[in-house]
C-alpha cells in the first residue's frame, strides 16, 4: 500500500492540478445537474449523494473528502440539510477554497426564502430543520431563481467563462420559464387535492401546485411512523379524505403502502431529485415525471 | 373610489351652472359634461390598468430575494456562543468475576476495566466548539468520570489557513492513530474498547501536542498524518524532557465501490518511551519489573460498510478489524500482539445486532494462556441522538480470570450535536 501510496503522490504532482474546466461538488443530485445544465463542458460536475439516498442522512465517507479536497466549489443545499456530513468532509478536506464563507462555497437556499421555519425549537418534535425546510428543490420556480445565483458564481470563479455562463444561463431561464408555465397548465386539475406524506419534503411542491397537505406519515419529522400514529392518519382521513399518499423514492414503501390499501387511496412514489424514477433523467423530466404521476394519482 | 369621482366631477360640474338656464348652455354644459366624463374614465381606466398589472407583479414571488442575514434581529453576543453539546452515559453491568481482580495476564497496561457492577454512569461528556475567526476553530471536551473527576479529554485548536491543504491541529486530541481511537466512546459499537486498545494504548491514546493531516489532492482518498506530543500517555511515561517525546504517523486511504460499498483502510506506527513504567498491578506473568526504553506500536485497520444504494436508512452493515503490533526494548524486551474483528448490523431501521471477537498474543510472556473476548450486542436508536444498548460478554483474561459479563446502557446526546466519522 506504500508503495500505492508514493505512486499516488507522484501522480499528483504530475498532473497539473489548475485543469480548464470548474471543478464542481454537488451535495445532492439537482444541484449537480443545475450545474451541468448551466456549465456545460467547462465545469466538472460530481454529485454526492444519489437519489435514492436519504440526504439526511449520509456518510462523511473518504470519497466525499477526496472529491472535495479537489473542488473549486461546493454546491449545497444549506439550511443545516448537510449538517450531519458536509462540515466534517469540508474540514477534513483541509480545501480553503470551499470552505463556508468562501466564493467557492455556494448554499442553494441563501437566494429562496423558505417555508415551514419552525416557531418551536425541540428536538421533542422530531429532526425539524431550524431554519425552514430546505427541500426547496420541489418547485420550479426555485430552480430559476437558484440558476441565475450560480450562474454568477461561477463567473465569478471563472472570469474566463463569464460570456458563457451568462448566455447558458439566459437559455436556460428561457427554457425553464416557457416549462414552467407548461408543467403549470399541466397541473391545473391538481388544485385544491388532498394529499398525505411521508414526510414533510414536499411542502414546496404543494404550495406551488395548489395541492392540500392533509397529514404526514411520520409522527414527527424524520421520525419512523409507527402503527399507533398510522392508525391516526387514517381516521384522519376518514373524516378528510385524500386523493393520494406520497413518498419520495428513497423511502421505504411500507408506511404508504400499508396507508393506501386500508383507506383505499393511491400510494404515488415521486423522484424528488433527479435520477429518482425512470422519467427524472434530467431537471426537466424531474418536474414531467413529478405531474405525470400526480394526475395519475388523482385520477 | 370610481363613484367618490364620479360624484365629485357631476358635483363640480352642476354647482356654477344653477341659476343659468338658457337651451343652449343647458347643451354647451351637457357636452363640457360629456367631454369631462369621457376624460375621467379614460384615466380611470388606465389607472384600472395600473393598479391591476401592479397586483399582478405583486402576486408573482419575487424574484430572488436577497439573502436575510440569519441573525439580523439579535443584536445579542450570546449569537456567538459556541455550539454546546453533552453526552449522558450510563449501564447497569452484572460481572460474574470480580472486578476490583481484573488484569491483563501478560500485560502491563494497568487501563484493563471491566466496569463497575451493579448501576453506574459512564462517563459524561460536554462539548464545545465554534470558529474562532477566520483562521482558527476550537474545540474543548471534558469528560466527567463516574468519580466526580474532571478531565480535559480534548482541547485543540485547527488552523484553517495552512498552505497546500494542510490541516494543522494542536492541543490535546485523540491520535488519528488507528481507527476506532479517534473515536469518543459515545459512537463505539460496543461498550467497552477492544482488549488490544485497553493492552497498548490503554484504552484511547491522545497527547498534548501537534498533528498535520493532509489529503492528497487526487480523486481517490489518500491522507497522510504526522504527530508530535509530550509522549506522558501510556505506553509512554511523563519525561520532564524538552522536545518531541513521543511520534505517531498514519496513512489512510478508501473508496467506495459501487453506490452500496465502502472503504477505509490504514497503517499507523506510534513510537514513544517509558521512564520506569511501573507493572501492571498483580499481574505474575510480566517480567515483575519497572520498565525504561522505547516502546513502539503498529496498527493495521480495516472498515467496511454495506448500504444498499448507499441508504443506511432501513438496513446497513458495518464491519471493522484492527490488528496491533507492540515492540519494547529496554531493560527487557518484549514483542506482542492482538486484534478484534466486529460487525454490526442493521436489520431494520431504528435495531442493530453486533458481534466482535477479541485475542491477544502475549508473545514474549506466552504462558500457553491468550486473553480473548467473545461480545454479543443489540441496540436500539430511536433517533440518531439516543440509543439503549443490551451487550453480553465472555472474557479470559488471564487464566484464573473468566467474567460473564451483560450490560445495559443508555447514551443520550444533547444539544448540537457534530457530524460522526465515517
Amino acid at each position: 500500500m506504500v508503495r500505492g501510496t508514493i505512486f499516488c503522490l507522484a501522480a499528483a504532482l504530475a498532473s497539473p492540478v489548475a485543469s480548464a474546466a470548474l471543478s464542481i461538488f454537488a451535495t445532492v443530485p439537482e444541484w449537480g445537474a443545475l450545474a451541468q445544465e448551466l456549465g456545460g463542458d467547462k465545469v466538472k460536475v460530481y454529485v454526492a449523494t444519489n437519489a435514492l439516498q436519504d440526504p439526511h442522512h449520509v456518510e462523511a465517507r473518504p470519497s466525499l473528502i477526496a472529491r472535495a479536497r479537489g473542488a473549486d466549489l461546493v454546491v449545497a443545499t444549506g439550511a443545516e440539510l448537510e449538517i450531519g456530513w458536509l462540515p466534517l468532509v469540508l474540514q477534513q478536506a483541509g480545501n480553503e477554497k470551499v470552505q463556508p464563507g468562501a466564493p467557492g462555497y455556494f448554499e442553494a437556499t441563501s437566494v429562496v426564502t423558505l417555508l415551514d421555519k419552525p416557531a418551536r425549537l425541540d428536538r421533542a418534535e422530531g429532526d425539524v430543520h431550524p431554519f425552514g425546510d430546505p427541500h426547496i428543490q420541489t418547485d420550479a420556480r426555485n430552480i430559476a431563481r437558484v440558476a441565475a445565483a450560480l450562474a454568477q458564481r461561477f463567473a465569478q470563479l471563472d472570469p474566463a467563462n463569464a460570456a458563457t455562463y451568462q448566455a447558458r444561463q439566459k437559455q436556460f431561464a428561457d427554457k425553464w420559464t416557457a416549462a414552467i408555465a407548461r408543467w403549470e397548465q399541466q397541473a391545473a386539475p391538481l388544485k385544491g387535492v388532498g394529499v398525505v406524506v411521508q414526510h414533510k419534503g414536499f411542502t414546496y411542491l404543494i404550495h406551488w401546485l395548489g395541492l392540500r397537505e392533509i397529514t404526514a406519515l411520520e409522527p414527527k419529522p424524520g421520525i419512523e411512523p409507527t402503527t399507533a400514529h398510522l392508525a391516526n392518519v387514517l381516521e384522519t382521513l376518514q373524516r378528510n379524505p385524500a386523493k393520494m399518499v406520497l413518498r419520495a423514492a428513497y423511502q421505504s414503501d411500507r408506511a404508504s403502502q400499508w396507508i393506501a390499501e386500508r383507506a383505499k387511496i393511491k400510494a404515488v412514489v415521486l423522484p424528488f431529485t433527479v435520477g429518482g424514477t425512470d422519467g427524472a433523467k434530467d431537471l426537466a423530466g424531474l418536474f414531467d415525471d413529478t405531474i405525470k404521476r400526480l394526475l395519475e394519482g388523482a385520477k | 373610489m370610481k363613484s367618490m369621482l364620479w360624484c365629485c366631477v357631476v358635483a363640480c360640474a352642476f354647482a356654477p351652472a344653477a341659476h343659468a338656464a338658457s337651451d343652449a348652455e343647458l347643451d354647451a354644459i351637457r357636452g363640457e359634461i360629456r367631454a369631462l366624463k369621457d376624460q375621467y374614465e379614460a384615466r380611470i381606466k388606465a389607472l384600472e390598468e395600473r393598479l391591476k398589472a401592479a397586483e399582478a407583479r405583486a402576486a408573482e414571488p419575487a424574484p430572488a430575494p436577497p439573502p436575510a442575514p440569519v441573525a439580523s434581529t439579535q443584536s445579542s453576543i450570546s449569537a456567538f456562543n459556541p455550539a454546546i453539546s453533552a453526552i449522558l452515559a450510563g449501564q447497569y453491568a452484572n460481572l460474574s468475576a470480580d472486578p476490583t481482580r481484573a488484569r491483563l495476564a501478560g500485560f502491563p497496561s494497568a487501563a484493563i476495566e471491566t466496569g463497575r457492577r451493579g448501576f453506574s454512569l459512564n462517563e459524561s461528556e460536554l462539548q464545545l466548539s465554534a470558529n474562532v475567526d477566520h483562521k482558527f476553530a476550537g474545540n474543548l471536551v471534558f469528560s466527567i468520570s463516574p468519580e466526580d473527576k474532571v478531565e480535559v479529554e480534548e482541547a485543540f485548536g485547527t488552523f484553517n489557513g495552512a498552505p497546500f491543504g494542510v490541516v494543522p491541529r494542536f492541543g490535546r486530541f485523540l491520535s488519528g492513530f488507528g481507527y476506532l481511537n479517534e473515536q469518543h466512546a459515545h459512537a463505539w459499537d460496543f461498550v467497552d474498547a477492544p482488549l488490544a486498545y485497553q493492552a497498548f494504548v490503554g484504552g484511547q491514546y491522545r497527547t498534548d501536542g501537534v498533528q498535520l493531516a493532509w489529503v492528497a489532492p487526487i480523486e481517490h482518498f489518500v491522507q497522510l498524518g504526522v504527530e508530535g506530543g509530550n509522549g506522558a500517555a501510556f505506553p509512554g511515561t511523563e519525561r520532564n524532557k524538552n522536545g518531541i517525546n513521543s511520534a505517531v504517523a498514519f496513512v489512510k486511504t478508501g473508496g467506495d465501490i459501487g453506490e452500496s460499498h465502502s472503504w477505509l483502510a490504514g497503517i499507523s506506527y506510534l513510537r514513544t518511551h517509558a521512564e520506569g513504567r511501573p507493572p501492571a498491578p498483580g499481574d505474575d506473568f510480566a517480567l515483575n519489573a519497572p520498565f525504561t526504553g522505547t516502546s513502539k506500536l503498529w496498527n493495521a485497520s480495516f472498515v467496511w460498510k454495506y448500504a444498499p444504494n448507499g441508504n443506511p436508512h432501513t438496513t446497513n452493515f458495518k464491519f471493522q478489524a484492527e490488528y496491533f503490533r507492540a515492540l519494547e526494548d529496554g531493560n527487557f524486551s518484549t514483542r506482542q500482539n492482538g486484534w478484534y474483528a466486529q460487525g454490526a448490523y442493521q436489520f431494520m431501521p431504528l435495531w442493530r445486532v453486533g458481534l466482535r471477537y477479541d485475542r491477544l498474543g502475549a508473545g514474549t510472556f506466552d504462558l500457553g494462556f491468550h486473553p480473548e473476548r467473545g461480545t454479543a450486542m443489540v441496540d436500539w436508536s430511536p433517533s440518531e441522538f439516543s440509543r439503549l444498548r443490551l451487550q453480553i460478554a465472555r472474557a479470559k483474561l488471564a487464566p484464573d480470570f473468566t467474567d460473564n459479563e451483560l450490560f445495559v446502557q443508555y447514551i443520550l446526546s444533547l444539544g448540537a450535536h457534530g457530524a460522526h466519522k465515517f
